[in-house]
């Protein structure tokens, strides 16, 4: 699915990611942890094509296809789905709105026509039902006024509507409480499959209580540094991140 | 990268034609360049008028004489000669047509430009179109369905032939001939323009509508609309414009007034898309529009307007609150991009008791331009417990443009509530990439999201005029995010 290979990147001369390798398989759940600065969210932002940042070495492909070139929207189009750590606000646009206008844009570029309103309305109910969203919640302007879990909530619709083949979640626990971080969990898991693959990025185990990683890779100055199964990051959780530094260091 | 950047954005937007800019070859009548008192009086013969509209149009040309171009609103532009321009020009042929088919054709592949032909509005019925084409209307349809009704829906010069004792008792008793420059030029020149009047207790049953067109080289338009509405009657008018491309600046100075009787309820609304000018801020229409109407008891007006063409606007659609219980409603949209310049605003004069108003003005500015709102909320000392509401939103792309609020709020009664809220925002490049990572690329983006701002104005159109407004916002915006 996603192979990167050497991948160094900055921003405004900032070297951020230095020479870091990920390969990411259909059907698989990975985790990228690490202390904070360590470039994670840089990570998912290069992966999504964020116009900041600059790729200066390495490769980078979805699907056995370069994507490094690619535009943010051509990159959304090929199936990169990106839960943002803080989702923006579009005053006046209802989440509805902005879902139909997503859909039917990646439609557009492969060449399909605007998903039939019916069909749209049944995936929106199904949906909503999944992450139990309120119907009055779709009809507000997207992300404003929202609370930090109904924004989390919300990203994770979208992925959910999107059906994405990459999901890349980034710290999407944090702002949720224990009952959102439940829905949220499950709504993930219920939309996992053989077919795509999820990266979820956290400075924490506890959501890798609820969506259990086949991967968990430690990202420390801009390279992982370790990598191992899902007992890792319980190994984190009890001892911190000291230990991983000074491994790499020693 | 291949990314489509900024710079590719500005570059497309400067290149990108008027879509409207086209120009029909049609044979005009047209009078030698300037006025004077002797063309006033052709002007007037022109058109067969009575005496008293003659010696109405004289008056006005003489206060306008020694009138001076107002300074004062937030424009810079060169003033332009008005002894240079040519004051009459219709269509030499001018049909009186039973159907369609006897319209020139080149008249109708103007409309199919346009997309407004007759052919699909006919069909689409329930909107009647009185067609302006350079100062003399040429069509006139639903006349009928109108005149069973009652309702009187023609051009004004027709009017003024037909029923005097209407034009005589209304024109210039909302906007008189002194009120300003441009307004004064207008009543002495005016060549054509609307007259509508609906009848007590009548609910116009289809949403009567007017497209403006300025099709002669050098002719600047003096249109003259005035709508009645007797007392207890209701009536929807919408106003749709576009020009074509000029390079020479084109006048526009149209007066429009509206009097609304005794619980009565006029909605006005305006979609305005005269030429803006080139990307390097050549040519364009100057618009310099007088906008009043006048409330009795318990009646309503409405001014809904969605401004995104001209190189320079000066236009304040108000509202007279002279009746007890008296409501004047404005919800605007102005967007200015490259050069273009806009002063807009509304003036709420509350005279009568209890009488409400409700402003609703969104600026959006692109390119090098300046987009002013300018208000008035008066409160006569007799206006007990008037009230006010002002919501002034300017949203803002790149660096080089200006957004300027300018309310004035003048209470001579202290049981008067009023309020006003003003915000300033920017499409930031987090709300596009945003938007980019959902596979909606930069310029549909800018659309959602000046869709989103101007909502509020934009559920205030009528149906067919709100999707063409959408549009319009689309086009006049294409690429501006800096």
């Amino acid at each position: 699915m996603l192979k990167i290979e050497n991948l160094h990147a900055q921003i405004e001369d900032k070297s951020i990611l230095k020479g870091l390798n990920l390969e990411v398989k259909a059907g698989e759940i990975h985790a990228i942890m690490g202390p904070n600065g360590a470039g994670k969210s840089t990570l998912a932002s290069v992966i999504a094509g964020k116009e900041e940042y600059e790729m200066t070495a390495g490769s980078m492909e979805l699907n056995g296809e370069d994507i490094s070139e690619l535009a943010p929207e051509e990159r959304a189009h090929a199936g990169v789905f990106l839960s943002f750590q803080y989702p923006v606000e579009i005053p006046g646009v209802t989440v509805t709105n902005f879902v139909k206008t997503s859909i039917n844009e990646s439609r557009k570029a492969q060449g399909l026509e605007d998903m039939p309103a019916k069909e749209m309305l049944q995936k929106i109910r199904e949906k909503s039902e999944l992450l139990e969203i309120d119907r009055k919640f779709l009809s507000r302007s997207l992300n404003e006024g929202f609370s930090g879990g109904e924004k989390k909530r919300n990203e994770i619709f979208q992925m959910a509507m999107l059906e994405p083949k990459l999901a890349i979640l980034d710290e999407t626990d944090s702002g949720l409480d224990i009952d959102a971080l439940r829905i949220v969990s499950n709504g993930v898991n219920k939309l996992k499959s053989k077919d795509n693959a999820v990266i979820v990025i956290t400075h924490y185990q506890r959501l890798l209580n609820y969506i259990t990683p086949d991967f968990v890779h430690v990202l420390h100055d801009g390279k992982i540094v370790k990598t191992g199964d899902a007992s890792l990051a319980l190994e984190l959780e009890a001892k911190g991140y000291d230990w991983i530094k000074e491994e790499v260091n020693g | 990268m291949s990314k489509y950047t900024e710079d590719d954005l500005r570059e497309e937007l400067k290149t990108k034609e008027y879509e409207y800019g086209f120009y029909t070859d049609i044979e005009s009548d047209k009078f030698p360049n300037g006025v004077n008192e002797d063309i006033v009086r052709a002007i007037s013969k022109k058109k067969n008028e009575p005496e008293w509209m003659t010696e109405w149009r004289l008056e006005a040309f003489r206060v306008w004489e020694k009138m001076e171009e107002p300074e004062w609103a937030n424009v810079h532009y060169k003033k332009p000669n008005f002894q240079d321009i040519s004051y009459y020009s219709a269509p030499k042929k001018k049909p009186k047509l039973n159907s369609l088919d006897e319209v020139d054709p080149e008249m109708l592949a103007t409309f199919e430009k346009l997309g407004i032909s007759l052919l699909e509005q006919k069909r689409l019925a329930n909107v009647a179109i009185d067609i302006v084409m350079d100062s003399v209307s040429v069509a006139t349809t639903f006349k009928e369905t109108l005149a069973e009704k009652g309702i009187i829906f023609m051009p004004i010069s027709e009017a003024i032939q037909e029923h005097p004792e209407l034009v005589r008792k209304y024109i210039g008793s909302v906007v008189p001939t002194t009120d300003n420059f441009y307004a004064a030029l207008n009543s002495a020149v005016f060549s054509d323009g609307s007259f509508c009047y609906i009848p007590k207790g009548v609910r116009c049953p289809m949403e009567l509508s007017t497209y403006f067109r300025i099709n002669e080289s050098g002719t600047g338009q003096f249109e003259r609309t005035l709508v009645v509405a007797d007392k207890g009657s209701y009536v929807s008018y919408l106003e749709g414009c576009t020009a074509p491309q000029r390079d020479e600046n084109q006048l526009h100075a149209a007066v429009v007034e509206l009097i609304a009787l005794d619980d009565a309820e006029i909605k006005y609304s305006t979609v305005q898309n005269w030429f803006p000018g080139d990307a390097e801020g050549k040519g364009g229409v100057f618009n310099f529009v007088t906008k009043r109407g006048l409330c009795e008891t318990n009646a309503k007006i409405s001014w809904t307007q969605v401004e995104t063409g001209s190189a320079v606007t000066w236009k304040y659609p108000s509202c007279i609150l002279k009746g007890n219980n008296s409501v004047g409603e404005f919800y605007s949209i102005a967007v200015t991009n490259n050069f273009q310049q806009a002063d807009t605003g509304t003036k709420m004069i509350h005279l009568g008791k209890n009488t409400k108003s409700t402003i609703i003005s969104k600026g959006i500015s692109a390119g090098k331009s300046q987009n002013s709102y300018r208000g008035l909320v008066q409160i006569g000392s007799r206006a007990e417990n008037a009230r006010n509401f002002s919501q002034c939103d300017s949203l803002l792309m790149g660096n080089e443009c200006g957004a300027h609020t300018f309310p004035y709020i003048e209470t001579k009664n202290k049981s008067a509530q009023i309020e006003h809220e003003a915000t300033t925002s920017k499409i930031g490049e987090d709300q596009l990439f945003y938007c980019n990572q959902r596979g909606i690329d930069t310029e549909k983006a800018i659309a959602l999201i000046v869709n989103g701002f101007s909502k509020e104005v934009l559920n205030k159109l009528p149906m067919e005029f709100a999707v063409e407004a959408q549009k319009l916002l689309e086009i006049s915006l294409e690429g501006s995010v800096g």
